[in-house]
């Protein structure tokens, strides 16, 4: 068997062919859903990738929420199903309410394209299973809004319910707490800026991004009991 | 004098221009008639004045699939791998406008590679601006910066390369060149309506005001006081639909719905048109009723020559329409049936059941001037040849070290680079900050080099040797990397055609490109011209920027220039003339002095470099390669270790160092390797006449030049924030 994975695609979304390359070179298989669809087929993962959807316009993840798609989206991410979104993925995630806090634009009011150091703050979730407590991981950002913020009760809220995944060690873009990548409070929705796929092959620079991709399918493949039961 | 008569000079076309379309209709034409004219004979799309000169170009070769004038050349690179490639320029608009300047010029050589059936897959952006100490050219370079930035990203283009140039003449006049290369996705296609009956459709963005007349009142004229006046000729750009425009383009492609295509860019919608029923000798009929607007009030000849961005032309079988016509709704775009080709080899244009216009097509895209213009050695040159060419010591050697790393010519761009997505498409093997970019192309596992090169100051000196300079420099820098050169792109900018002293460099350069070009065995595969870079009469310097594409085969034995590990040798290929400072960094720097004569350049050594520096990739010989430019000896050390964070200790002789350091003489790389491969690496030298010196090692901490040495540390420091110091400070 291997994990199934669906990866939505936004007009404007351009990171769809490189999560294709990375999961099947893990080992998933992929398939497209568009948009405008408004059921997902079957799958194990649902990747909301990253780029530019429906240009961005008005405000970052603003229209993708309203996306016949993503009332499905939704109902996967209730079912306990794996949801990630990366980049502009986060941002339409927490524009959607499946994740908390918003993304501001960076701190230096640049775009900023270059490799981060992450530190994994809670090792054991669906998608950090094969990192050790505290393990760093070299993956790139590539955005402009990436600087998380969101109310302090919220953000003590999410601390003690271990939600704040991945931190940056050196934080690139003034998001707050230092946060790159962040969970629902069942666990099996991630939000994160950094891209994984783009660091799967020593060659591009790279091979931390596996660890994240990788722990999701070994949870798919495990057949583990829904994150909510661990 | 009729109206149109008295019209056309507003227009830019000149009253002998004029009476050659009276004698070629056998009549006046009419108003519309007139602006189709005005952009399809202008400079920027006819090329009246170079032509003579490029047509000595050398264009084939066994890779060339195709050659100039069509959207962008095209070169095999492996067996079924085919890829295009063009450099294109957008130096005016982003003078007026930088933000939407730079970045309608991301999106118009992005169509030109797409219009070949080709996927974009990087862009390189060389930039070249006047000194950073003024107000408005810190503005200049961020809002350039940010065009390219907020387009190329929003497209999903890694922009991966290119240079950031720093010269007083290009003050008034900033150069904003991009070059793309792309894939050619599932077939290669042509912008040539062959088949009366087919049906051309418009899709893409709505048609609109902006961008009337750029490429004849923008591109084809000099700049004065009045330019930023002429800011509503510049189009604004919404890379949303660019990106919808590419995925739909290709979708058609893959579907096989589509007989040719061209996209819209200078000339509007007179230009694919004519240019497509030029080519294959047909016509076309065009509805002006059917083209979506963005405004209701557009008078014909505005919507013949709207520049309005993010369209294309589509000729397809009639009953393939609604199928076409479905996979641009898919995408959201806007797609109307624009008109049908014909027979009779006339563009007919009607409006309103009027007819507005009637032409043949030939006469807009093909039978425009050509110009011999007159070439005159500019008197001055005796002069700036005679100058210094500031070779004389330094006062203090670290001192020196730190000012040129830190001038803005030479220090980090990082503060460019970091602001555009370099990375996506998982093909950036070397990214920007090296000799040449790196590409895997997608869904293969061949890569090829690329990089561009236009050294200004050496083709002011001496216009034919430093065009030989410039493709000699750029296919050094992929033989660095370990590729094979293979093809050349160019975009030549220069000053008004109608000087001739401009013309005299204009033609030397040519010259000199197409010699180079010969002796390296690299095909022109098509390029660009702009004239008309001055402002009050002072013309830029003469600055071709050749791009450069080389084959790397296997990615995994690509050299990037850092070094790698402490105790490697490191290895000074090519013989060193200690006064080849004409031209020079040190020269400007150090001594404020632009003067001499270009170092000579010897293509057999040149060859034989590249030779070794391939030979020596694919054995895995090199744990680093870095060829020899702007600053010499010292700043290519120098790059080598901030690129990896590792130092060196390295013997500088001779009674004067300072030559030795920073002398530039050409056809030169500094290599390192293990220390057992020593001799595999000067034997390999030795084997093609190529002088090798093994002059130091690879060491922890130290800049150390022997006769002098810095921290590494505060050396890079200084040259980070060379160009981040200025730009990250307030702009006034």
């Amino acid at each position: 068997m291997t994990a199934r994975v669906g990866i939505v695609v936004f007009p404007g979304s351009n990171c769809e062919l490189d999560c294709e390359r990375s999961f099947e070179r893990l080992g998933a298989s992929t398939e497209f859903v568009w948009h405008d669809d408004n059921t997902l087929p079957d799958v194990d993962i649902v990747v909301l990738p990253g780029g530019f959807a429906h240009g961005d316009y008005l405000r970052t993840g603003a229209l993708a929420r309203f996306s016949p798609i993503m009332h499905s989206v939704a109902e996967h991410a209730a079912a306990g199903k794996l949801l990630i979104g990366i980049c502009n993925g986060f941002q339409v995630l927490c524009e959607a309410g499946l994740l908390p806090g918003a993304l501001r634009k960076n701190e230096g009011l640049k775009f900023l394209c270059k490799w981060t150091e992450l530190r994994v703050e809670v090792p054991g979730t669906p998608f950090t299973a094969r990192a050790e407590r505290g393990q760093l991981l070299r993956i790139p950002i590539n955005h402009f809004e990436g600087n998380w913020y969101a109310d302090p009760d919220t953000v003590a809220r999410m601390r003690a319910n271990h939600q704040i995944v991945l931190r940056y060690v050196k934080n690139p873009n003034g998001s707050l707490d230092g946060v790159a990548g962040i969970s629902n409070e069942r666990g099996n929705v991630l939000g994160l800026m950094p891209h994984p796929e783009r660091a799967c092959e020593s060659l591009l620079g790279s091979e931390d991004g596996a660890v994240i991709i990788g722990s999701m399918l070994d949870h798919v493949m495990h057949m583990q009991p829904s994150p909510a039961g661990v | 004098m009729s109206e149109t008569e008295s019209l056309h000079r507003d227009l830019g076309l000149t009253d002998d221009e004029f009476q050659a379309i009276c004698d070629r209709l056998g009549r006046e034409p009419g108003y519309t008639e007139l602006a189709m004219f005005s952009v399809m004979w202008s400079e920027h799309c006819s090329y009246k004045s170079s032509r003579v000169h490029l047509e000595t170009l050398p264009t084939e070769g066994e890779r060339i699939l195709v050659g100039p004038g069509e959207g962008a050349g095209i070169i095999e690179v492996a067996d079924g791998v085919a890829v295009a490639w063009k450099i294109e320029s957008h130096n005016h608009p982003s003078f007026v406008e930088p933000f939407n300047g730079a970045a309608t010029g991301v999106g118009g050589i992005v169509r030109d590679i797409l219009s070949m059936g080709a996927r974009p897959i990087a862009l390189m952006d060389p930039l070249r601006f006047g000194p950073l100490e003024d107000a408005r050219t810190r503005y200049l370079v961020d809002g350039v910066v940010h065009g390219i930035s907020s387009y190329g990203n929003s497209i999903g283009v890694p922009t991966v390369g290119g240079e950031t140039v720093f010269e007083e003449c290009y003050a008034a006049n900033p150069l904003v060149n991009v070059a793309c290369l792309g894939v050619v996705d599932t077939k290669l296609m042509h912008g040539r309506a062959e088949v009366p009956g087919q049906v051309a459709i418009l899709f893409g963005s709505s048609t609109g005001r902006d961008g009337i007349g750029g490429a004849s009142v923008l591109a084809s004229a000099e700049f004065d006081e009045d330019s930023l006046d002429k800011r509503p000729s510049v189009q604004v750009g919404d890379p949303f639909s660019e990106k919808l425009l590419i995925e739909c383009s290709l979708e058609l492609i893959r579907r096989e719905l589509v007989a040719s295509f061209q996209d819209l860019g200078a000339g509007g919608i007179s230009c694919p048109t004519s240019e497509m029923t030029a080519k294959g000798g047909t016509g076309i009929r065009i509805d002006l009723d059917n083209v979506h607007r963005r405004e209701p009030s557009m008078e014909p000849f505005e919507v013949m020559i709207s520049e309005s961005q993010e369209r294309m032309l589509a000729v397809v079988e009639s009953e393939d329409v609604e199928d076409v016509l479905g996979v641009c709704a898919k995408w959201g775009l806007e797609a109307r049936v624009l008109g049908e080709i014909t027979k009779t080899g006339r563009v007919e244009v009607v409006d309103r059941k009027t007819v507005v216009a009637d032409v043949p097509s030939l006469a807009l895209a093909e039978e425009g001037p050509v110009y011999e213009r007159p070439i005159e050695r500019p008197h001055w040159m005796a002069g700036i040849n005679a100058a210094p060419a500031g070779d004389e010591a330094p006062e203090h050697y670290g001192r020196t070290f730190y000012e040129m790393v830190a001038s803005p010519q030479i220090a980090s761009k990082r503060w460019v680079w970091e602001q555009y997505d370099h990375m996506i498409f998982l093909g950036t093997v070397i990214g920007p900050g090296g000799d040449a970019a790196v590409i895997r192309l997608p869904g293969t596992e061949t890569a090829v080099a690329i990089t561009t090169d236009g050294p200004g100051r050496l083709c002011m000196l001496d216009p034919y040797e430093g065009a030989r300079h410039a493709v000699a420099e750029a296919a050094r820098n992929v033989a660095a990397v370990g590729a094979r050169p293979a093809a050349i792109t160019n975009c030549l900018n220069f000053g008004s055609p109608e000087g001739s002293g401009v013309m005299w460099q204009f033609s030397e350069v040519v010259r000199g490109i197409g010699d180079a070009c010969r002796d390296l065995g690299t095909p022109v595969t098509g390029g660009n011209v702009s004239f008309y870079n001055e402002t009050n009469g002072r013309p830029i310097y003469p600055t071709p920027v050749i791009g450069m594409l080389g084959i790397v085969g296997d990615p995994a034995v690509a050299v990037g220039i850092g070094f790698r590990d402490e105790g490697d040798a490191i290895v000074l290929l090519g013989t060193t003339e200690l006064d080849d400072f004409g031209g020079s960094e040190y020269g400007k720097i150090v001594n404020d002095a632009i003067g001499g004569t270009p170092p000579n350049l010897d293509m057999g050594a040149e060859r034989a470099l590249h030779e070794v520096l391939i030979a020596g990739a694919d054995a895995g010989l090199f744990n680093s390669a870095h060829d020899l430019s702007g600053g010499g000896l010292a700043v290519a050390l120098a790059e080598c270790a901030f690129a990896s964070n590792r130092g060196f200790s390295v013997q500088i002789g001779g009674t004067e160092p300072h030559r030795t350091l920073y002398s530039e003489s050409p056809s030169r790389a500094v290599v390192s390797c293990g220390q057992g491969l020593v001799d595999d690496v000067l034997a390999l030298a030795g084997r093609h006449g190529i002088a090798a010196e093994v002059i130091g090692a690879v060491a922890a901490d130290m800049c150390d030049f022997s006769v002098f040495a810095t921290s590494l540390e505060e050396a890079r420091s200084v040259w980070e924030g060379g160009l981040s110091g200025h730009l990250s400070a307030r702009v006034e």
